[in-house]
């Protein structure tokens, strides 16, 4: 991180005495005990401030966060649809832009923030963020990544841990494991096919601390159209209790499964290097066991997991981020 | 039409299709944003207009999207914060974006879009069927047919002027027939920038504009609390728009000249004395107008009303116009299989509108011009013998003709 604060010139939040005490997501909201995708939406909009204009995608973050007349938002907020998380994105940054290059509103920054759910962003709403991250629009679009379609009953997307539990994965008589994709690679997906993006990052809303904050900070000052792609532990929909939500995260990411890292300008910078040669892992068993979504898993199905995590982090070209393997060949 | 207008409202002639018609009235309206996804054959438009912003002929922000949804969410978004934008689409690419389509309406959200009306898939055909544009008749659109270059012009014109109104704020969908308007040639008279400044405000999105100057919520979770209460306020919106329809056609007849006669909403054809009448959207109004004359030329009389607004409905104009006559033979270049009758779209909507009068005249029906088939003269002499036929026998209300069919 030292060598990319050094090119990237931003307000940065040195402690925890420095985060804004101004609060501009608020009381409203009706999301659950322990909800880190609350945290998200409380802490992008506290490092942002309050000269932002913000779109939210249908997902819990809609449906528990925004009931009418009860808004938690003091900044403008809008809806935008499931899939409109890019497009959202583009349409106000573009309508600002053309007011302000005709002087139908004054000339001055004003951030345009996107946030969609993994199930939105992540699989329906790809494509409008690959198209949101060729403009050459200031925008950022932040992923809220709490595994599952939270706000309709926990249902698995493309970023479901494997073999987890869901509504639409349940374990059955005949078959355990019902969910048998692999975590989908969002973020590194569109760091490698955006090359003009100049920011991409994961984060985890409470670890390490200020990190999320920062990387928030980072985006809006480092311009263009950057995405950020946040780990969210769900009491409800991972099946732990609410006081464990912090834990949560700092275990996923310790164990490796859930890598932190931004890439700025091409530049990989990891937050937490996961490598055996830095800080390790820890066995993806102490992060598994402590949620009920994962309770039916045998000892081979962990097994798998712990293989998936170490072939990322001992195999891949770029660990974690990359997964391409071996030396470069050229064919014959 | 009239054709005396004040001096100095138009600023040149060119030959243009449908389509550069359609991107010279956006350059006249200093549109902000534009979206564009090619779908044949709208897509034309955006050629247009792209050439345009690239000779410097308008300030816009220009985005190439990645599909329909994201090109129709990136106008409702532009919108949201002030901007007048525009995008279009035709056929299935206006099906894709549909869900874009409907929460620019339940936002309120004054965007123009043309749709260059295109067949469904599938199979393929690249040919005008009206269906891509009806679907949208339900969610609060402003829809309107043009027949004519200049039309689509200066419909892009009024279309701001009325959606972007504060009693109204509806999304406006221009439609044109594909092929026969989007990419025929007219002779179009260009108004000049200064006649146009001084019909078309800029536009104020007021009280519901996105800035951080105006911190609102827009769009959160209601459900059954509130719903019902926003779907009447969208109601009364559409309503008001019958009202603001006709001003707006006098504001601009008034900076123009007589270019519109009343009622606005549809155009009639020689109806004076007609018993007969054929009523139809779109391009089809040629075909149609010619077999007007050879009849009458017969002795006929028979006349044709062309229907511009179908949304909002002109119910209590039309009802007065249509009554008038001892039959009516309602054009459907749209198919509503298992709907009452095997009729087309506007057949429900005519004979609807007709029915509490109580000598009501016979409506019949013709499904024509599927898929960009051509609707001959002949086919048109065609409906106007089936419906004289039907003013004659009233075993004939409500009868469908697939006219220009293989059967």
């Amino acid at each position: 991180m030292a060598t990319a604060d050094k090119v990237l010139v931003y307000d940065r939040i040195k402690g925890v005495k420095q985060i804004p005490l101004e609060e501009f997501y608020t009381s409203g909201h009706r999301t659950c005990q322990g909800c880190e995708s609350a945290t998200v939406m409380r802490q992008f909009i506290k490092a942002a401030g309050p000269r932002t204009v913000v779109a939210g995608s249908t997902g819990c973050m809609y449906v528990a966060n925004t009931s009418y007349m009860t808004t938690p938002w003091i900044v403008p907020w809008m809806h935008t649809q499931l899939g409109a998380g890019g497009s959202s994105a583009v349409g106000m940054a573009a309508g600002l832009r053309a007011l302000m290059r005709k002087n139908r509103i004054p000339q001055e920054k004003i951030n345009v923030i996107s946030f969609c759910g993994d199930l939105g962003g992540g699989d329906m709403g790809l494509s409008g963020i690959s198209g949101a991250l060729q403009t050459d629009y200031d925008l950022l679009i932040i992923m809220y990544d709490n595994e599952s379609a939270a706000n309709t009953d926990i249902q698995a997307t493309g970023l479901t841990t494997w073999g987890a539990q869901t509504t639409f994965s349940p374990v059955g008589k005949v078959e355990r494991i019902m969910h048998r994709r692999w975590k989908k690679n969002v973020a590194a997906m569109l760091a490698v096919g955006h090359p003009n993006c100049r920011y991409v990052a994961t984060a985890c809303a409470t670890f390490p601390p200020l990190d999320f904050l920062n990387k928030v900070r980072k985006a809006l000052s480092i311009g263009g159209p950057t995405f950020i792609h946040t780990y969210d532990p769900c009491p409800k929909g991972w099946d732990f209790h609410p006081r464990y939500s912090h834990e949560l995260g700092e275990l996923g990411v310790r164990s490796g499964l859930l890598p932190l890292y931004e890439i700025i300008d091409g530049e990989v910078v990891y937050t937490y290097d996961a490598r055996k040669t830095a800080k390790g892992r820890i066995p993806v068993r102490e992060y598994l066991t402590r949620q009920g979504r994962f309770a039916h898993l045998t000892e081979e199905d962990i097994a798998h997991i712990q293989r998936m995590v170490d072939q990322m982090w001992d195999e891949w070209e770029v660990p974690g981020v990359a997964p391409f393997r071996g030396t470069l060949k050229v064919s014959a | 039409m009239a054709v005396a207008q004040p001096v100095g409202v138009y600023e040149r002639e060119d030959l243009l299709t449908g389509c550069q018609a359609v991107a010279e009235g956006i350059r006249l309206a200093n549109v902000d944003v534009i979206a564009a996804y090619p779908i044949r054959p709208y897509t034309e438009v955006m050629d247009a207009i792209s050439k345009i912003i690239a000779d410097g002929k308008l300030v816009a922000e220009y985005i190439v999207a990645d599909s329909e949804h994201s090109q129709f969410e990136i106008v409702k978004h532009a919108a949201s914060v002030g901007a007048r934008a525009f995008a279009g689409s035709s056929g299935t690419g206006w099906m894709y974006g549909f869900e874009a389509l409907v929460v620019t309406a339940t936002d309120r959200l004054p965007v123009l879009f043309l749709v260059g009306n295109r067949a469904l898939d599938d199979p393929g055909a690249f040919g005008v069927e009206h269906n891509d544009a009806l679907a949208i008749r339900d969610m609060g659109w402003l829809l309107c047919w043009v027949a004519t270059a200049q039309e689509a012009l200066e419909h892009v014109l009024l279309g701001y002027r009325i959606a972007e109104d504060k009693h109204v704020r509806m999304p406006m969908a221009l439609a044109m027939d594909g092929a026969f308007l989007t990419h025929s040639q007219h002779i179009v008279r260009i108004p000049s920038q200064e006649a146009v400044n001084r019909f078309l405000p800029p536009f104020d999105l007021g009280e519901r504009r996105l800035h951080p100057d105006n911190p609102v919520s827009i769009a959160p979770q209601v459900n059954e609390d509130w719903v019902m209460e926003i779907r009447r306020q969208n109601w009364e919106a559409a309503r008001r728009a019958r009202r603001v329809i006709a001003t707006a056609y006098e504001e601009f007849n008034q900076v123009f000249g007589q270019r519109y006669r009343p009622p606005y909403y549809f155009e009639e054809f020689l109806t004076d004395d007609a018993e007969v009448v054929l009523i139809g959207m779109g391009t089809v109004a040629m075909p149609a107008r010619t077999a007007v004359r050879r009849l009458r030329e017969q002795g006929h009389r028979v006349g044709y009303v062309n229907l511009r607004w179908f949304r909002p409905f002109p119910t209590e104009e039309l009802r007065e116009s249509l009554r008038r006559f001892r039959a009516v033979g309602v054009i459907d270049r749209d198919f509503a299989h298992g709907a009452p009758d095997d009729g087309g779209v506007l057949l429900h909507e005519v004979r609807s509108c007709l029915y509490p009068v109580r000598e009501r005249p016979a409506v019949v029906n013709f499904i024509t011009g599927l898929g960009g088939r051509d609707v001959s003269i002949q086919d048109a002499i065609r409906m106007f013998e089936i419906t004289q036929e039907a003013a004659r026998e009233d075993r004939l209300d409500g009868f469908v003709t697939w006219v220009g069919v293989r059967e």
